[in-house]
């Protein structure tokens, strides 16, 4: 029991560590679920990437500040996002590479401005967060996206759904089609900014995709996936949390093994469509 | 009345015409069928009417504000987690929005829709599991909902067995007694000749438009197939005038 509540009872950082990641777990799990379902979850991963050369140059004007890497994050992210997304409503090309395209564009102009800037700043909190040193303001912007994640997402809830399930039927009936695609990707943007501040811009997609695919195993309907997809999430962070600190890992990284050890074990025992519970599905059928 | 106007419409993509030239009249209430070799612009037209694609050149007036219409290849995503009824329960969306709540009269049609179709019992079947013919039952059940003045429907029976198509025929033919305007394209001239008063062929432009007995004569039909249905990329600007 020790080994479980001491690190936080007995430890402030690990304490805001974990507060840090369950806001995160609740922005942005129920994202990956809409991810997974549109089958986006690398679209996820190539924000993710476009957000850090942003993060990089708001690191370079003004130094280790959270509004100036947030900013910066920000407007990098939802550049690339609706740049992609005007190219791909207004052109042949489709969503997945157009984005690729931008994010690759992106990156490239990122690390191009930090190697001419010749600064010999470190990037690594950047690339791989620091979710043991989120200070007030930290935890006050990861709660505050949190907040307002949840918020659109339930207003938007139908709508979206809708333009996963149906677009066409959606642009038929409703003008909402392009306010929920735009919204959507502007939410997954800021919570990757959320998630870069704790685990860094390499690591931050994972607390949204992972949850999202292993709860995908477990629920039949869209509303429970994402309860589940929070729950796996908020479980996995003090998880992960734990095992850095008790064998000295990274916690980043830490985080993100022990999601992926839940998707793994999902992956075989999940209850629905897992590779155990359609092998005894298989073996014995029904009268009709 | 006239439940829409077309008025030297001419629709395509990359300045090909898919139909040109196009002016004609839909009655309200009318029960037509849209009939012409593959491209022959049926669909396009159909596209052209919910405003998916818009004219090159010329009008199309009179379009109601709320058009059912179900296309060719669904882009509904079967894998999607989710049950019949909430699929057909979309249909409600004009009058429940984004945020209104589903309350007891609108489930109550949402279950008289899917008994009219004949799924009762398969509600909570997830849309993965149907098949095909019930799949398209679900969308039928989906457009009744949607309680539209005018309802398009391309190609409904293409990969339907016989007695879907009879009860779905049946269904039509009630939404048309209950006023409402139906065009629907179809390739089978027996289903045209038995449940579509009008019919509209087209081949790349209006050959005949009117009773259906007088519009598919042997005459009109080989004019329609003598019209080419590939692009010609060296084609000249059309000089046609309206």
């Amino acid at each position: 029991m020790d080994l479980l509540f001491a690190p936080f009872t007995d430890f402030g950082f690990m304490r805001r560590a974990l507060v840090g990641c369950i806001a995160i777990s609740f922005g942005a799990a129920p994202i990956g679920v809409f991810l997974m379902l549109r089958r986006m979850s690398l679209t996820g991963d190539a924000m993710a990437h476009a957000i850090l050369p942003g993060a990089a140059i708001g690191y370079l004007f003004a130094g280790l500040s959270l509004s100036a890497m947030t900013i910066g994050g920000l407007v990098a992210g939802m550049t690339v996002a609706l740049a992609a997304g005007f190219v791909t409503r207004s052109t042949i090309l489709r969503e997945d590479a157009s984005l690729a395209a931008f994010y690759l564009i992106s990156l490239a102009l990122g690390v191009t401005i930090v190697s001419t800037h010749g600064s010999n700043v470190d990037l690594m909190d950047v690339l791989f967060g620091t979710v043991l040193a989120l200070n007030d303001d930290a935890l006050i912007l990861l709660c505050a996206i949190a907040t307002v994640s949840l918020f659109v997402m339930a207003a938007l809830f139908r709508p979206l759904v809708m333009e996963c399930l149906d677009p066409s039927f959606l642009r038929t009936v409703s003008r909402m089609s392009a306010t929920a695609h735009f919204a959507f990707l502007g939410l997954a943007v800021l919570n990757l900014v959320a998630g870069f501040h704790a685990l860094g811009t390499l690591m931050a997609v994972g607390m949204m995709v992972l949850p999202g695919a292993t709860a995908r195993f477990w629920a039949k309907g869209v509303g429970l996936m994402m309860a589940v997809a929070v729950a796996v999430a908020a479980v996995a962070s003090a998880a992960g949390l734990l095992l850095s600190f008790h064998f000295g890992l990274p916690s980043g990284p830490a985080i993100v093994l022990a999601l992926g050890a839940a998707y793994t074990v999902s992956v075989v025992f999940g209850k629905e469509g897992s590779v155990v519970a359609r092998h005894r599905l298989r073996s014995r059928h029904l009268e009709a | 009345m006239t439940a829409l106007r077309f008025e030297n419409l001419t629709l395509g993509y990359d300045r090909h015409p898919a139909i040109h030239h196009l002016t004609t009249r839909v009655e309200e209430g009318a029960m037509t069928a849209i009939v012409g070799p593959n491209g022959a612009g049926k669909s396009t037209l159909l596209k052209g009417i919910v405003g998916e694609l818009r004219p090159i050149t010329g009008r199309i007036e009179g379009v109601a504000e709320r058009i059912a219409y179900l296309p060719q290849i669904s882009e509904i995503d079967r894998s999607f987690p989710v049950d019949v009824e909430s699929v057909v329960a979309m249909g409600l969306w004009r009058e429940v929005g984004a945020f209104g709540r589903i309350g007891a009269a609108a489930r109550a049609r949402v279950a008289d829709a899917i008994a009219a179709v004949g799924l009762e019992g398969l509600e909570r079947r997830p849309i993965g599991a149907l098949s095909g013919g019930q799949m398209q039952r679900v969308l039928f059940c989906r457009l009744m909902l949607q309680n539209a003045p005018l309802i398009l429907l391309d190609e409904p029976f293409a990969a339907v067995d016989r007695r879907t198509m009879d009860d779905l025929l049946a269904l039509l033919a009630q939404w048309n007694r209950e006023g409402r305007t139906i065009l629907a394209v179809l390739h089978s001239f027996d289903e045209v000749r038995r449940h579509f008063p009008t019919t509209m062929l087209i081949a790349r432009e209006l050959i005949a438009h009117g009773d259906t007995a007088s519009v598919l004569s042997t005459e009109n039909l080989s004019r329609a197939r003598a019209i080419g249905e590939a692009f010609d990329e060296a084609a000249p600007v059309c000089r046609r005038a309206a």
